[in-house]
């Protein structure tokens, strides 16, 4: 089970019983979703995102329902292709995700060119489902395919001065044509604490709904960190870097004070330009109660432990 | 047909197209996976062009001698009002639900609410001046009373600007625009007390 119940729900939020068993359905739904993934050659390339142990995660007690596969692949904030939402799925049909190469170096015993079939074929692909919470306060809810970050980590095995990795996305103004305008300052970088990557639920992710991963949601490997806003986790990465310092990261160069490098999903702490305690479900009209750690204060809370939130947002 | 009727048909249509056209991809579900966001943001681009589109109007006149251009102002800001106004509908209902507390503090705490907020007071007193029998019985203090105009889209820009996160590109160009239409009637006023 890979994400268990969300710590502290109220009341109102305890799911009454018809939910429950339209939830079992949506469960049962979602497995079907993951094994027609693994037996459909139509979406997929031989070899490609076989899924190993294909295991449908079960979401807490909150009303969970999957985004449609629409919604998840035209409403992206991915400004390698564009600023606005509708961008990504209309550009970035330029981007080749193969071949591809991952260059993994830094502070690590395996460090080398990894390509992409490579990658894939090594870590077997695993359905998760989690929620995505994106700073701008809207979230869907995704059924990745992918592999445990800390899997990928274990192979190329990091030395004791390994402290952080650094992720960087592919830089070519050809291929992205949202690099030739300097909104960000290309490439885009991301980074976690090594706690944070080791963390069981990181994700290194090749596909959603059981398919290949689209372009514009960051094919052919992106991060999830899904208790982290969603700048954080980086899309068509060719660079992982294990490294000794905090890693420069991309938005919290751009505003400092509006995107730390931690930005763990925390209702108590406000955008400065909005607030961050409720969030817009997409397909929902009312705003929901935004949850601490995007409700995976459970798994991921004690790596935080006697660290002032307010002061690493 | 009177003249510069055609002039006023022009307006209208300009102001009602994009809520007709809005209209319909809401109900052919048209709008994308965050349809609120979506006409919250058409609402506020409207009303901001439209605020523009009036500023013009005299700088236009005073170019190219095209009198009959001033029929249609009134036209224009009032639908630059109608759309500020459905912007701040919306932002109320549709985004935040009719949260009070929030919104409250979105006003008061938020720089980027309170200029969006600041510049839709300023335009009240305008909206309701509007009329033949207010411009009569206000005389010369009806312009000087509207020219509350100006901050009130500088405060819409300002808002724009600081709505984006890292894309400023039309904020800033909504900004030049508005400073190139300040620019083109300061000339004439100067020229005015150098005559007069």
């Amino acid at each position: 089970m890979l994400i268990r119940k969300p710590g502290k729900i109220s009341e109102s939020e305890v799911t009454p019983y018809e939910l429950y068993l339209n939830r079992r359905r949506f469960i049962g739904r979602a497995g079907r979703i993951a094994l027609l993934g693994a037996i459909a050659p139509s979406s997929l390339a031989a070899g490609d995102l076989v899924p190993g142990e294909a295991e449908a995660a079960t979401l807490g007690p909150q009303e969970d329902e999957l985004t449609p596969y629409e919604d998840v692949t035209t409403y992206n904030n991915f400004y390698e292709f564009g600023t606005g939402k509708a961008d990504p799925a209309r550009n970035a049909g330029t981007l080749k995700p193969k071949p591809w190469t991952v260059e993994i170096g830094g502070h690590c015993e395996r460090p080398g060119d990894y390509g992409i079939e490579d990658i894939i074929g090594r870590f077997p692909a695993e359905e998760r489902i989690y929620r995505l919470r994106c700073v701008e306060a809207w979230s869907m809810v995704i059924p990745w395919m992918g592999f445990p970050l800390k899997d990928l980590l274990e192979f190329v095995q990091p030395t004791s001065r390994a402290e952080y990795v650094e992720f960087t996305t592919l830089y070519d103004p050809d291929q992205m044509p949202g690099q030739r305008r300097r909104v960000l300052d290309w490439p885009y970088v991301e980074g976690l604490r090594m706690d944070e990557a080791m963390n069981p639920l990181t994700l290194m992710a090749t596909g959603l709904y059981g398919k290949e991963l689209p372009n514009q949601n960051g094919a052919p490997l992106r991060l999830v960190v899904p208790w982290k806003y969603g700048f954080k986790s980086i899309k068509s990465i060719v660079r992982i870097r294990l490294v000794e310092d905090i890693p420069a990261t991309s938005w919290n160069l751009a505003t400092p004070n509006e995107y730390g490098f931690f930005a763990n999903v925390n209702p108590e702490v406000d955008h400065p330009r909005w607030s961050q305690a409720r969030e817009r479900r997409l397909g929902e009209i009312r705003r929901r109660p935004t949850l601490m750690f995007n409700g995976y204060a459970e798994e991921v809370a004690s790596m935080y432990d006697g660290m002032d939130l307010r002061r690493w947002y | 047909m009177t003249k510069g009727s055609g002039l006023k048909a022009t307006a209208w249509a300009l102001g009602l197209a994009p809520l007709f056209w809005t209209s319909v991809r809401f109900f052919m579900d048209d709008l994308g996976a965050n349809p609120i966001e979506a006409l919250l943001h058409w609402a506020g681009r409207w009303a901001l062009i439209l605020l523009l589109v009036g500023l013009a109007i005299t700088p236009i006149r005073r170019l190219t001698g095209w009198n009959q251009v001033i029929k249609v102002r009134r036209t224009v800001g009032l639908f630059a009002f109608f759309y500020v106004t459905l912007h701040f509908l919306i932002y109320l209902g549709l985004d935040q639900g009719f949260a009070w507390s929030f919104i409250i503090e979105d006003v008061l705490d938020r720089p980027f609410i309170t200029s969006g907020f600041l510049g839709l007071v300023l335009l009240v007193p305008l909206a309701v001046t509007s009329t033949k029998g207010w411009i009569r019985r206000l005389g010369r203090r009806w312009q000087q009373l509207h020219r509350l105009v100006y901050p009130a889209a500088g405060l819409g820009v300002l808002h724009f600007y600081w709505k984006v996160k890292a894309d400023t590109f039309w904020p800033l160009v909504a900004l030049a625009i508005l400073l190139g239409l300040l620019l083109a009637r300061s000339p004439w006023r100067a020229l005015k007390k150098a005559s007069s």
